[in-house]
């Protein structure tokens, strides 16, 4: 195809006019007539019991159309929201799963848990309503610090799972490791946390809904990653809605980063209450909601050990991991540190024996499910911290140690100690790459001309790896997983000869309508003007899983590139006979069909055109219409690998870090548009580095209130926080889908956070720093140092 | 919000009477604490009198060894004031890294000093410089205006008009903001007036303080060498997850030293 | 209680009844429908709310509807000259990549060409950053928002905007 605008081209995004020109539309821009508006009273305590629960006095109040309780959905035989992944623990029972009602009934669970729902006629009166209505709680003990969750007398979340415990897992053979590590020359032990991060898509999330009384359908729009699965969980678990009679659309959704695929209890809850109500009802989060209430990622502590020979070379890697599941479990909450995060401790490296034993914790906060990476981030941090924590035990140069460590590009398709297998990479040339990128033979007389200044200055690598694509069907299914984790697409041509693609993906933020467009483009031929790229909508797009797990191109993208090949292989036909030629001797190109070896052809609207008015068709043997199906079930997982490397300065005074350089290389196999895969991973990075040094969700230990409850208290990545980036790929196609992709969606969050913390560590060693928690802000450095002083001076 | 009645007179007696006559009332200059506040339910006043347009508050002027800004003057206007920048650039400084720009269109010099957030710029200055506030009824010097935790001396139904600042020999102010909310965790300003050399803490405590060891020292030494071994104690500072008392305590001495470095440039 | 409110947005003149307690970004999205200006945080600093009040640049959700009273007002949706004529802020948005989601974009662009101004359109990069302090974005790690901006500052110029 043109070079201009076909697969591998800097195209412009076909979505950025309407965002450019204000006339996007998101959840809260849906004009309803009539409508009506939700406020949710969340419990303020992170542990009660609920004595008593009166909306006498609210239910008075002006404009307010209807108040309803979890005792209303008890009455109405509301089901609980569910976890839709069972891990099996080590002895192979399944994960405990304690209820979670969509609002509270008798007990509140965390700061932010649902007491009751006001629809009113304006938000502000639904808002005065609520703080009418009178709760008297019995205030319980908090279960808040997780690493304490399992002591005995921690306060218990739920009886139907004693002791706090979810499920208690493990992964390889922990004899064989024990033999491993009782030979090694080396062994390297670390202490960490994975800190606690609140998504903050920048729309918080929204929900409305409309109930039509003549046909008993239900629309509910929301902020959603995946308006199937919602609406499949809605229908077959919680509200008991036949799902061809419950429509539910994601309009434009303004970021998602995971917080936006669970189905929550505030959007259940408005499409619920609709036919209730009798007119449409709209809810959007408030921030401070949003903090309190969207499912947070990451927070495990972890210690790991890694036994290596004298020679630098790995023997293996024990972990051991508490993870914490908030206060019920949420959709995909016990896959995250389990499948999502164990299966990845072999890194880039050919670790022969890896042993992991994850804990799953209650604790009275709210949920934790996937963000970003899920899983990933903190696998890398575990193995990125420990490798760099070993060169620098052994003195051997961080980049030397991964190289000797490298799995060899000749050993592909590599199976890791860990379940997963590898399909390709070579990870040699992307470290070179990044080390000549980011000068790392300069970076000493760099180091020393800011310690010249007073500064400290340290330099960290990340070698990552990824498992995404998330994911073929029936390996996730032996794993538990409770839905398949294909993409389908449609290609509907309409007599005119232009384009929709319908595609299960969904795009909020990454730019679906241009990529897709592209591989349309591409393989069929058609104007990128002619191209409609329609998703989020589940009554005009065919079942799909949604987007997540840098799923969506090579997923959703080998299911359109599917659908083309149905289009090109039909298309022949109809082509032969208006040609009159067999069909065997049909070719196309370049939107053409041609007959091989003769100047006879016809462009792909002709036959799109004939295939609707098909007066002169060949109907006994081809059907009419041009609109085609696909879906598309994934071999495997897609790797993508890169390394990246962190320059920063510490200002020792301050104890405040400046990221001086950022250099990331990646490998994500071909790739579509260039300009948007950077887009992504400069967005991940500043993710990834926000968890390193800024962001960190506090929970006050005794109260559990929410100490970084807005963005006065959670620190988001600003402008100002960053230097421009280095970036520069390597491409292994990928052998096992059409496109030769790898996902790019979540690689710079996995990778950075390691970077920069080992870049602290390389800063603060000179000082006598042994180890600094995430997320390192100034204050944490500065008493890291001041600990390392002291120490010193006794 | 809680909805409220809205008044906005276009003369400070006019504001005055209002502010008077509703005991429950609240005067609004800028909005910038008050709007986030009343969004979040943590007021609920009966009326809002708005001071939007008062003109004889706004407005920036020399008189003799003074600059005297009105009340109502926004931050970003005392940042490119020429006549701010030529006598007291360590003012325009201050102004111009208050919050992001957009509140600094909105926000006032006396919406901030009448507030006294403990992590507000604006009492480093006012106590640095040793300026005097003056009100519709009377001038009160900056160590008698700013009596705690948002308290002041101000009166109920007092408004300020103007602030007076005396131009410095050498100023500076040096901010280490919070990493998220971007206020003062520790601000110093640092000037040496005809009135003697005066340093100011903000953001550190309940209320802006003077550091009266450096302030001795200074004065008879006006370099970063000479408050070098000065300690600030950590007793009563603030303490939050962004920075405990310990470290507030140390930051003042490192702020206070960039400060008097930075006025000798 | 309700109370007139009249004030000009992209060149129009518009009013409508409010409260006291509307507030400006309230007024643009409910009452006009003009939905470009988002909201997304409630302590006034993501700026995606961000719109031009009588040529300074205010975040409609910390201004009451009532204090605009009289103003001009201009929002994203009154930047281009036509669907088909960005302006070269919006142009150098596309150009360089510089959104993803499209949430924060709005107040993104109001913020920029603001910034663009009161520089007289000459940046560099340390600036621009400093400058977007009050505009949160979760996407682009503001990498491409930066360079489009300073791409944007010399074609505002050239364009006599």
């Amino acid at each position: 195809m043109t070079a201009a605008t076909g697969i591998g081209a800097r195209v412009l995004r076909t979505e950025d006019k309407r965002f450019l020109t204000g006339t996007g539309r998101y959840v809260d821009d849906l004009p309803l007539a009539r409508a009506t508006y939700a406020y949710f009273l969340r419990s303020p305590h992170a542990h009660a019991k609920i004595k008593k629960l009166d909306i006498s006095a609210a239910a008075k109040m002006s404009g307010v159309v209807n108040i309803f309780t979890g005792k209303d959905l008890v009455d109405a035989k509301v089901g609980g929201l569910i976890c839709g992944w069972v891990v099996k623990d080590k002895h192979g029972e399944p994960h405990k799963a304690p209820p979670h009602p969509v609002m509270a009934v008798d007990t509140v669970r965390y700061v932010g848990d649902t007491v009751a729902m006001v629809v009113a006629n304006s938000y502000d009166e639904a808002k005065d309503a609520a703080e009418a209505i009178k709760v008297d709680y019995d205030v319980q003990p908090a279960n808040i610090d997780l690493a304490k969750s399992f002591d005995k007398g921690a306060p218990q979340v739920h009886p139907e799972a004693p002791g706090n415990l979810i499920y208690d897992w493990e992964i390889g053979v922990k004899a064989d490791v024990e033999a491993a590590f009782a030979k090694a020359a080396h062994v390297t032990k670390l202490d960490l946390i994975n800190n606690r991060l609140i998504p903050n898509a920048m729309e918080p999330r929204a929900a409305a809904a409309e109930y039509d009384k003549g046909t008993g359908n239900y629309t509910l729009w929301s902020t959603s990653q995946n308006p199937h699965v919602l609406r499949l969980i809605l229908s077959a678990f919680v509200l008991g809605i036949p799902e061809h009679k419950l429509r539910v659309v994601a309009p434009d959704v303004g970021g998602g980063f995971g917080s936006k695929i669970f189905c929550y209890a505030d959007e259940t809850m408005v499409c619920w209450a609709a036919s209730r109500v009798g007119r449409p009802i709209k809810w959007t989060a408030e921030r401070s909601e949003s903090f309190q209430t969207d499912c947070h990622g990451r927070d495990h502590v972890t210690h790991a050990e890694l036994a290596l020979d004298k020679d630098g070379k790995f023997l293996a890697l024990k972990v051991e991991t508490i993870a914490n599941m908030g206060a019920y479990l949420s959709t995909f909450s016990t896959a995250v540190p389990t499948y999502l995060y164990a299966t990845l401790l072999a890194g880039q490296y050919t670790t022969p024996l890896i042993y992991a034993n994850v804990k799953a914790a209650l604790t009275h906060t709210a949920p934790v499910d996937a963000y970003r990476g899920a899983g990933r981030p903190e696998a890398t941090f575990v193995v990125e911290s420990i490798v760099s924590k070993a060169a620098a035990e052994m003195k051997i140069d961080p980049a030397e140690l991964r190289r000797k460590n490298f799995i060899p590009s000749t050993a592909f398709p590599y199976q890791t100690p860990v379940a997963l297998q590898y399909d390709s990479g070579n990870y040699p040339p992307i470290i070179d790459e990044a080390m000549k990128m980011a000068d790392y033979k300069g970076f000493e007389a760099r180091r020393a001309e800011a310690k010249s200044r007073g500064k400290l200055r340290g330099i960290g690598f990340s070698s990552y790896i990824e498992a995404c694509g998330l994911a073929p069907s029936q390996v996730v299914g032996s794993l538990g997983a409770g839905v398949g984790q294909w993409e389908s697409a449609q290609i509907k041509f309409n007599p005119t000869g232009n384009v929709q693609v319908m595609t299960g993906a969904h795009s909020h933020g990454q730019s679906h309508e241009t990529t897709f467009a592209q591989i349309i483009h591409d393989k069929l031929g058609v104007p990128m003007d002619q191209i409609e790229i329609v998703h989020g909508d589940t009554a005009t797009t065919p079942f799909g899983m949604g987007s997540y797990g840098s799923r969506s191109l090579a997923v959703g993208g080998s299911a359109i590139v599917k659908a083309t090949e149905k289009i090109i292989a039909k298309g022949k036909k109809v082509a032969a006979h208006l040609m009159e030629a067999a069909v065997a001797d049909v070719e196309f190109e370049n939107g053409t069909f041609k007959v091989t070896g003769t100047d006879k052809n016809v462009p792909l609207a002709q036959v799109v055109f004939a295939a609707y008015v098909p007066h002169n068709y060949p109907l006994a043997e081809v059907e009419p219409g041009m609109d085609e199906n696909a879906f598309y079930d994934p071999a495997n997982f897609v790797y993508p690998a890169g390394t990246q490397i962190c320059e920063l300065e510490i200002d020792p005074d301050t104890g405040t870090t400046e990221i001086v350089n950022f250099t990331a290389i990646d490998d994500f196999g071909n790739i579509i548009n260039p300009m948007i895969v950077e887009g992504q991973v400069h967005g991940g990075i500043v993710q990834g580095v926000g968890q390193a040094l800024m962001e960190g969700a506090v929970y006050d230990k005794s109260t559990g209130q929410l100490i970084s409850g807005s963005y006065m208290d959670y620190t988001m990545p600003r402008a100002d926080n960053f230097p421009s980036f280095k970036l520069g790929y390597k491409v292994t196609p990928c052998p096992h889908n059409p496109l030769g992709v790898k996902g790019c969606g979540e690689a710079g969050a996995i990778a950075s956070p390691a970077a920069v913390m080992n870049a602290v560590h390389n800063a603060l060693a000179p000082v006598g720093v042994k180890h600094v928690e995430m997320p390192a802000t100034p204050l944490n450095v500065w008493q890291s140092i001041k600990g390392a002083q002291r120490q010193a001076a006794e | 919000m809680y909805d409220f009645t809205y008044h906005r007179p276009k003369s400070v007696a006019d504001a005055v009477k209002l502010l008077k006559d509703k005991p429950e009332a609240r005067a609004m200059s800028g909005g910038m604490t008050l709007i986030p506040t009343l969004k979040q339910r943590l007021a609920r006043p009966s009326d809002v009198v708005d001071l939007g347009a008062v003109k004889e508050l706004s407005g920036i002027k020399i008189e003799g060894a003074n600059v005297v800004i009105g009340g109502m003057t926004k931050h970003a206007d005392v940042a490119t004031s020429a006549d701010v920048k030529a006598a007291i650039p360590a003012l325009a400084h201050l102004a111009g890294h208050i919050g992001d720009p957009q509140v600094r269109n909105r926000g006032t010099i006396g919406g901030s000093v009448a507030n006294n957030d403990p992590a507000a710029d604006y009492p480093g200055a006012v106590v640095a410089l040793n300026a005097t506030v003056t009100t519709n009824s009377r001038k009160i010097p900056a160590d008698e205006f700013f009596k705690g935790l948002f308290e002041t001396a101000l009166a109920d139904g007092e408004l300020i008009t103007s602030i007076s600042f005396p131009k410095a020999e050498k100023a500076a102010y040096m901010k280490f903001p919070n990493p998220a909310s971007r206020y003062a965790m520790v601000g110093v300003f640092v000037a040496k007036t005809a009135s003697g050399v005066r340093v100011a803490v903000t953001g550190a405590g309940g209320c802006v303080f003077r550091v009266k060891a450096m302030e001795d020292a200074l004065a008879k030494n006006f370099s970063s060498a000479a408050i070098k071994d000065i300690n600030i104690p950590a007793d009563g500072l603030n303490s939050d997850i962004h920075g405990s008392a310990e470290y507030r305590a140390h930051l003042v001495g490192v702020m206070a030293r960039r400060a008097v470095d930075a006025a000798n440039k | 209680m309700s109370i007139s409110v009249a004030m000009t947005v992209n060149g129009k003149a518009v009013s409508g009844k409010v409260e006291a307690r509307t507030l400006l970004v309230q007024f643009l999205r409910e009452h006009l429908g003009m939905t470009g200006t988002h909201v997304g945080c409630d302590t006034s600093q993501c700026g995606a709310c961000v719109v031009d009040v009588d040529g300074k640049s205010v975040k409609s959700c910390t201004i009451l509807a009532v204090q605009a009273e009289g103003s001009k007002v201009i929002t994203i949706e009154g930047l281009a000259e036509s669907p088909d004529k960005l302006h070269p802020m919006q142009e150098a948005f596309r150009e360089n990549h510089a959104l993803q989601c499209g949430f924060c974009t709005p107040g993104m662009v109001m913020s920029a060409i603001d910034m663009v101004k009161r520089h007289n359109y000459q940046l560099d990069e340390a600036t621009v950053r400093r400058e977007l302090e009050g505009n949160l974005c979760r996407c682009t790690g503001y990498h491409n928002i930066v360079k489009a901006i300073l791409a944007a500052a010399p074609a505002m110029k050239s364009a006599g905007v």
